[in-house]
């Protein structure tokens, strides 16, 4: 281990003497191999498809608001539905995880960068052509993917228009890009720890990106063969999913949620790193059960591969097949649980304060619990006949998407955003933001549970009368949610301009090498690599 | 935990069970056994939920409360205890297995189609369902009758606005029903929730469920998977009667179809007038064509071809009476033979060759689509 250390060191002083300050203007951005600039540009990025995104939602909401068609033709909203999905899977939340890992992965190792800069700077900079191309078909004839996020064939095969190949192309290239930043992940913490930071000192947040870097690398393949047999059924008159060639549809729906299940996971693994995180530091007290999170992280991250056919119960499978997949979605709930009891133990006679991140904590395991509940729910598969493809689904995977990925997102924006900038944000605005977060988001998706089990489906334009008072709700719950997320913008750009100053270490319960170093975090770090107790 | 439990005690007592049942907040408890069942295993795991909810966050709220930093709450050094932590993934292990009981026997009971009475095969298509009484000759389309001025809000929306079809799927209770499920173009997905019957009919596969219902009445339910433009304006409406209203119905139904083929028969020898063509064929053009062609024969430009100007609509009337008549292979475009009569087929040529200023002049008569269907039932074995 001395010996690298010495290359390290060498090769840090060296890289130092030419390269103090980053270059200027637009090019330090393009160019840039440093992987804060590389992870501002993810988050920024990801920030950006929020708001993107969040506007087909209110699109979305604006045409429910009342039954009849009033806004947008059905052909027009299967499109919103589909590319706010795409949009906030690929868009938001994945490359928000990927800019966290990018400042936060390096910073919390000891090490000076990412194992693989210059890959690094390319896995960044191809996302925003992908999306550029998925955005580009909205405008042309026949509109953009209309087939729903999971694009199922034939539906966007044969039944598709002829932009389908842009969204096929867009989707090849956000998954090299996820591709290329898991190896980078995997690589970086696999060789680039500090001397002395031995796996089951690893901060939780790297375990559990090192391990959606593992189910990334495994699965993202896959989404890139469905997408390729979709293109090449459509274009070149193969027979995948065409039951006139051979081919069976509903292999489609096995191959997609193979890669599909394993996705969920990558959204929520990395959110679990950081309540870790930040929960143990508003307690002042250590994270309760350490080893076991870290197992129960592993054990979901394996399940993960043998439940992906309880999205398919209603497609007509063996019984026997239905029962092991109920059985094996059950059991995730075990692992699961494990974490909230973990992080409630970690509260229980801590000494607790109630800091923005830390709100946003609290917020999502309550809710992100209560998504896991109707997971558990859906889980049963005579009862998932009932709710499957209901509103009932939209709002249980949206309480684990919404307050659990993004509120987690928001949690870590909230926690490092001082250690980035220096400065500390203005905390009435942050709280405000939580707030009306908080509020607003339960009026936007608590009812989605009733109007799903009242039989609304998914996916449609327009609805039956009985559904009318909880979608005028819902919808009113959207739009204040939607402005409430203005304010994390108004947030984040008035703690990067300035601000109150920050110490290194910025809460004072806080653990782990990134408070080691200067507020902001200086350009280069950990040249010499930190000594680890 | 004696207060905590006597709590959580008044909460379950306090849940409005009946009101709960058939309000429009909750699962529907149906009218069939199976239907029942999966209430009730939807219920007991909801309460089960309710109640680890209840117990978790109120140990997190009390800490949140009692160990603020506020009130001098000093932190406690543990964060470990294998005894707890083996504790809480063994109890949870063993809820599951009690909830994993009873969802086993309901989905055994839910999947066995077996020995039924009656079987129906239900086709899905873009955008409406194709039933067909097995054995019996009776088979009929089944499509969305809520006017569309109501849809555009143009009028009042009545109580059954979009799960009202022209043809419900007419059941008997008592017996045990088989559906067949199956698609024509993309997956579609049959569900009444009454029934607790959600099924995919996938392209070129068959797929199999059943129900028995123990009540008369009207169900309603909607297509449950993403199906294209129009997958919110495809419901399933079924009438469940007495056997003997049931028999009653089915020979009636019969007699209509023979009826049917006999007016079609003697359509063969007549000439109809323009105008009667045109006015019949604007109503089968709203009904079964204006969904994808739109009502002013635009289409929807790169989704579905436009019909003003159409070189098929202005140019050799064999290739248009073809098209509409056998469809046209790996597009949306549905075979019409199936759906329409040769009068409807007909007419809604005739329409087409003639409205929004597709000024052919030329009328399509019954006895043109028949000879085609013979014509071409000889080409295509």
């Amino acid at each position: 281990m001395s010996s690298i250390t010495d290359e390290h060191n060498n090769d840090a002083a060296h890289h130092d003497a030419g390269h103090h300050h980053p270059a200027k203007g637009f090019k330090r951005w393009l160019f840039t191999t440093n992987h804060k600039d590389i992870g501002s540009l993810y988050l920024i990025f990801s920030l950006t498809m929020f708001l993107i995104g969040g506007a087909m939602a209110m699109v979305i909401r604006a045409e429910l608001f009342q039954p009849g068609l009033q806004l947008v033709d059905p052909h027009f909203f299967n499109q919103m539905t589909t590319v706010h999905g795409l949009i906030m899977v690929f868009g938001a939340v994945m490359p928000a995880f990927t800019g966290l890992a990018n400042w936060m992965v390096p910073l919390m190792i000891g090490a000076p960068d990412m194992a693989l800069p210059r890959m690094n700077n390319w896995s960044f900079w191809i996302l925003p052509f992908a999306f550029l191309i998925l955005l580009a078909s909205l405008f042309m004839p026949g509109g953009g993917p209309a087939f729903g996020w999971t694009f199922y064939a034939p539906l966007s095969t044969t039944y598709s228009n002829d932009n389908t190949a842009l969204f096929v192309f867009a989707v090849h290239i956000m998954g090299i890009s996820s591709i290329m930043g898991a190896i980078n992940v995997v690589v970086t913490i696999v060789n680039m720890r500090a001397p002395g930071m031995t796996w089951m000192k690893l901060p939780l947040f790297v375990w559990t990106w090192l391990i959606t870097a593992f189910l990334l690398i495994a699965v993202m393949p896959v989404l890139a063969g469905a997408v390729t047999m979709v293109l090449t059924d459509k274009y070149f008159a193969t027979s995948f999913f065409d039951a006139a060639g051979g081919g069976d549809p509903v292999m489609f729906q096995h191959i997609f949620w193979f890669f599909g299940h394993p996705e969920v996971y990558i959204m929520i693994l990395p959110a679990f790193g950081i309540i870790s995180t930040i929960v143990p530091t508003f307690s002042r007290k250590k994270l309760f059960g350490y080893a076991s999170m870290v197992y129960a992280t592993s054990s979901i991250a394996l399940l993960s591969f043998i439940v992906w056919a309880h999205h398919m119960f209603t497609t007509g499978m063996p019984v026997a097949a239905e029962l092991f997949f109920m059985y094996a979605t059950m059991l995730i709930s075990v692992p699961t649980g494990v974490k909230v009891f973990n992080w409630v133990a970690t509260m229980w006679r801590g000494s607790i304060s109630f800091e923005v991140p830390m709100l946003f904590s609290i917020a999502f395991i309550v809710l992100f619990t209560l998504g896991g509940f109707s997971g558990l729910m859906l889980a049963i598969t005579p009862a998932d006949f009932q709710y499957h493809d209901t509103y009932f689904v939209v709002a249980h995977f949206h309480y684990v998407l919404v307050t659990g990925a993004v509120f987690s997102i928001m949690a870590g924006a909230y926690y490092w955003l001082p250690k980035w900038t220096g400065n500390m944000f203005n905390i009435t605005l942050a709280k405000w933001h939580f707030w009306l977060s908080l509020v607003s988001v339960n009026v936007l998706f608590f009812p989605m549970h009733f109007v799903g089990l009242a039989g609304m489906p998914r996916r449609i334009p327009d609805y039956a009368l009985q559904f009318a008072d909880f979608n005028a709700i819902i919808s009113i719950g959207g739009f204040a949610f939607g402005l409430s997320q203005l304010l994390f913008v108004v947030v984040v750009y008035k703690c990067a301009k300035g601000g109150d100053k920050v110490p290194a270490k910025v809460w004072d319960g806080a653990e782990g090498l990134e408070w080691e170093v200067a507020s902001p975090a200086p350009y280069h770090t950990f040249d010499t690599p930190p000594e680890i107790k | 935990m004696g207060k905590l439990s006597s709590t959580l005690w008044l909460i379950l007592l306090m849940l409005p069970q009946q009101l709960l049942a058939n309000s429009q907040y909750n699962m529907r408890e149906g009218v069939t056994d199976i239907s029942n069942n999966v209430y009730q295993l939807h219920m007991t795991i909801f309460i089960i939920c309710c109640v680890i909810g209840v117990i978790v966050f109120a140990v997190m709220f009390w800490a949140l409360i009692h160990h603020r930093k506020s009130k001098g709450a000093v932190p406690a050094q543990f964060h470990e205890s294998t005894k707890v932590e083996i504790l809480w993934t063994a109890i949870p292990f063993v809820i599951l297995i009690a909830m994993a009981v009873p969802a086993t026997k309901t989905l055994i009971a839910m999947e066995d189609a077996s020995k039924a009475d009656i079987t129906i095969k239900v086709t899905g298509s873009q955008w409406k369902w194709h039933y067909e009484y097995m054995g019996e000759d009776v088979d009929f389309y089944s499509i969305l009758s809520t006017p569309s001025d109501q849809i555009a809000n143009q009028a009042e929306k009545t109580d059954t606005y979009l799960l009202e079809v022209d043809k419900p799927l007419v059941l008997p209770i008592n017996k045990k029903i088989r559906f067949l499920m199956t698609s024509d173009d993309v997956i579609h997905s049959w569900w009444v929730p009454d029934f607790a019957v959600k099924k995919d009919a996938n392209p070129g596969f068959i797929n199999e469920t059943w129900t028995r219902i123990n009540e008369e009445g009207i169900y309603r339910g909607q297509c449950a998977e993403l199906c294209g433009k129009d997958h919110g304006f495809m419901p399933v409406v079924v009438e469940a009667k007495s056997e003997a209203d049931f028999e009653t119905w089915l020979a009636n139904a019969k007699q209509a179809k023979q009826q049917a083929a006999a007016a079609d028969a003697a359509l063969l020898d007549q000439t109809l007038p323009k105008e009667e063509l045109m006015v019949l064929g604007e109503q089968v053009y709203m009904a079964s064509c204006a969904a994808c062609h739109q009502p002013t024969g635009m289409g929807l430009p790169g989704v579905f071809p436009a019909l003003k100007g159409s070189p098929i609509v202005l140019g050799d009337i064999k290739d248009h009476i073809d098209i509409v008549v056998h469809g046209s292979p790996g597009t949306a475009m549905q075979a019409f033979v199936k759906q329409l009569s040769i009068k409807q087929l007909a007419a809604v040529i005739t329409y087409k060759r003639n409205a929004w200023g597709n000024n052919t002049g030329e009328v399509v008569q019954p006895s043109d689509i028949q000879a085609w269907i013979d014509e071409t039932a000889e080409a295509k074995p």
